[in-house]
């Protein structure tokens, strides 16, 4: 098994009928993700490449018993959307959208807590590039082509350093159980620590790859969670090295403002746990590689 | 976004937290008469600029004539404040705040902020006003206050009561402070604040609680929801490249090195010139040219590079998924053909029609240095800058 995501999940796209979201629904389906439906208001009935358009998530999944969304909505609408997913009980929704107002997802946080801890949906993103279990499904917008199936289970914020890490990978014939892009926004959906612990659980994932960056507490977080609970080898990469302290760079979420947000600091703390750290983007795969062939 | 402190003062106090009475001034002729207006004997000009640390660089000054007025103006006015939040470039002063005078009995620091642990608004307050809230945390970590607010409720009175007696507020004041807390809380909240921070909040001898200093910062994303707010951007104190960027949906940092980069995803950005500094050399910008990017985005991009006069190699560097390769190409050949550009310019393409990108650049007979990895693009943008460099010290030399 991977996680979160695998040939028997039923997606459904929100917001399909986006030219962006549609270019991305035809890339899901060619890689073999099965796409079983789409959600935009007003829209119910049309077809988007052979998929039927629902006019809200209740109705697809009455419909289909999708149990995966792809959230694809402009940032006004985009945490509705979310929190409308998961009324309708959707298990795993990804939010692709970047530029999600912080207290939207402030409250999308909140209103999650209403449904108990095992009955609620897992959300990655927003700001993410996706999830993928190579050779089985993908939802969300990356290349499909540059991951090979494997053991290498990697967790990100940035989707084209994930990219970068990917090929790597490959160019070793290393695979990837499942990759997950946890995005680069100040609140998200799922943190590194959440997906680690799921990797911990699960068979097929050998290693632990986590590629992070400048800015929050997340990093350090998961430092602590490995250091206590995770048995499976873990290598990082902190991207950030040369940014500037108190400037965003890029991501919403990628500023230093506090001590332990750094770069440096989060390499110290994360190898003080344990942790393998590439200490530059070039050698990700390469140090992958090596820490594969001294756990075999 | 960032406003200035006399912004955010009225902002809060429409929230009905108290501030000392004040006026803004255009010019030192203005502030004598702002001061004139404002009546009493002493008070305090305070240059108007994007940046704490105001006090410690000559920014704010105590006045108590007019004469003293001209003159602290005199020396604000059109000049660049340097402080420690500014860099060495500092932030030019064009308007000043003209503020009565308060007797201080106790100064409070007071700050919300967005707390990515908790996922929730925090406050943090300290007894140890005046000071940097790193000084604080580092100095006297015991006199910190922290409360988080359920968002779903807001701020209580309880939560607000809690921490003013925390804070040593006597009983006579707490309702004071309950209603200040609530009404920054209530503030931040409405306007989409990422931070409100009041440093110092006083205890005025005649027992008034009231916002001496007053910073707020907004999410960027949820400006389009306060047109009102998006009105108070002040150009004059941002990078005028970085506004330049924003407005052309490109998300740029000036840096101090001189190998330009340009790259797709924030996170990439970051490792390029990480990649660049391991490599020996000094990454002159952050730039991501976001996803979809059509060759007119990327000549943007290379116009805006360009436009540091520090930039002695550029480097290109993409991993596509959602963007394209042929258009990344086929935008870096006509900037280069529009552009005339004559420092090396090294171009590493990677996935989405990475093949076609590649023709591209070779039939355009340019010299165009490519890379096929990260490492061997960043070697390369590095050891291009310093043999160029080295030639054109040559050629000064013989000349």
């Amino acid at each position: 098994m991977s996680i979160l995501l695998d040939r028997a999940s039923r997606v459904i796209v929100q917001g399909i009928t986006g030219r962006m979201a549609r270019f991305h629904t035809k890339d899901m389906l060619d890689y073999g993700t099965n796409v079983v439906g789409g959600v935009v208001p007003g829209k119910g009935g049309e077809m988007v490449d052979g998929v039927p358009v629902f006019n809200t998530v209740k109705e697809a999944v009455a419909a289909t018993g999708a149990d995966a969304s792809l959230v694809f909505v402009p940032p006004p609408f985009a945490a509705d959307s979310i929190m409308e997913a998961a009324d309708a009980g959707i298990k795993y929704c990804v939010c692709i959208t970047d530029g999600i107002p912080a207290q939207d997802m402030i409250r999308v946080k909140r209103y999650m807590m209403r449904y108990k801890r095992e009955e609620r949906m897992i959300l990655t993103g927003p700001n993410c590039a996706g999830t993928i279990s190579p050779g089985k499904a993908l939802l969300g917008i990356m290349p499909g082509h540059i991951y090979l199936p494997g053991h290498v289970g990697i967790i990100g914020r940035s989707g084209t350093l994930g990219y970068e890490a990917a090929a790597q990978l490959k160019e070793r014939g290393i695979g990837v159980s499942t990759s997950v892009g946890i995005g680069g926004d100040p609140i998200n959906g799922s943190s590194f620590r959440d997906i680690l612990e799921r990797f911990e659980q699960d068979d097929e994932t050998h290693i632990i790859a986590m590629i992070g960056e400048i800015g929050g507490p997340q990093e350090a977080e998961a430092a602590e969670y490995i250091r206590d609970h995770i048995t499976k080898p873990v290598i990082a990469y902190v991207a950030g090295l040369t940014a500037p302290k108190g400037r965003t760079m890029g991501h919403a979420g990628a500023i230093i403002s506090a001590f332990g947000e750094s770069a440096s600091e989060k390499v110290e703390i994360l190898s003080a746990a344990g942790v393998t750290v590439a200490e530059n983007p070039a050698v990700i795969g390469e140090t992958i590689a090596r820490v594969m062939k001294r756990a075999a | 976004m960032d406003i200035h402190e006399y912004q955010a003062k009225e902002i809060l106090a429409n929230f009905g937290v108290a501030v000392p009475s004040g006026a803004l001034a255009y010019s030192p002729e203005q502030a004598a008469y702002r001061a004139r207006e404002l009546g009493g004997d002493k008070w305090i000009v305070k240059a108007q600029v994007h940046a704490g640390g105001r006090g410690k660089a000559g920014g704010v000054k105590l006045c108590s004539s007019e004469s003293e007025i001209y003159e602290a103006c005199d020396e604000m006015f059109g000049r660049k404040l340097v402080t420690h939040q500014t860099g060495p470039e500092g932030k030019g002063i064009y308007r000043v705040y003209v503020e009565s005078a308060v007797p201080i009995d106790r100064e409070i620091y007071l700050g919300f902020v967005l707390d990515r642990s908790s996922q929730r608004v925090m406050i943090v307050a300290s007894s140890e006003g005046g000071m940097e809230i790193e000084e604080i945390s580092a100095e006297k970590p015991d006199s910190i206050v922290r409360s988080v607010v359920e968002p779903a409720v807001g701020l209580q009175e309880f939560q607000a009561r809690e921490i003013a007696f925390k804070l040593g507020f006597e009983a006579g004041l707490i309702q004071q402070m309950v209603r200040t807390l609530q009404g920054c809380y209530t503030a931040f909240w409405e306007s989409d604040a990422t931070m409100v921070e009041i440093n110092p909040l006083v205890i005025t001898g005649d027992n008034r609680v009231l916002a001496l200093d007053a910073k707020m910062s907004f999410d960027d994303n949820a400006l389009f929801r306060h047109p009102q707010i998006s009105e108070l951007r002040d150009k004059s104190q941002e990078d005028p490249r970085e506004s330049r960027a924003a407005d052309r949906g490109l998300s740029y940092v000036g840096l101090d090195g001189n190998i330009g980069c340009i790259v797709n995803g924030a996170g990439l950005a970051m490792a390029t010139m990480d990649t660049i500094k391991l490599a020996g050399g000094e990454p002159a910008n952050f730039l991501d040219i976001g996803g979809g990017a059509s060759p007119e985005r990327v000549t943007k991009a290379f116009r805006l590079v360009l436009s540091d006069s520090n930039v002695q190699a550029i480097l290109v560097n993409i991993f596509a998924g959602i963007n394209r390769c042929d258009w990344v190409a086929e935008g870096v050949v006509q900037a280069l053909r529009e552009l005339d550009i004559d420092i090396p310019v090294v171009v590493r393409l990677a996935g989405t029609n990475v093949e076609e990108g590649q023709r591209i650049l070779a039939k355009s007979g340019l010299p165009i240095i490519r890379a096929t990895t990260l490492m061997e693009a960043a070697e390369r943008a590095v050891g291009a800058w310093q043999n160029d460099l080295t030639q054109a010290t040559k050629v000064r030399a013989v000349k």
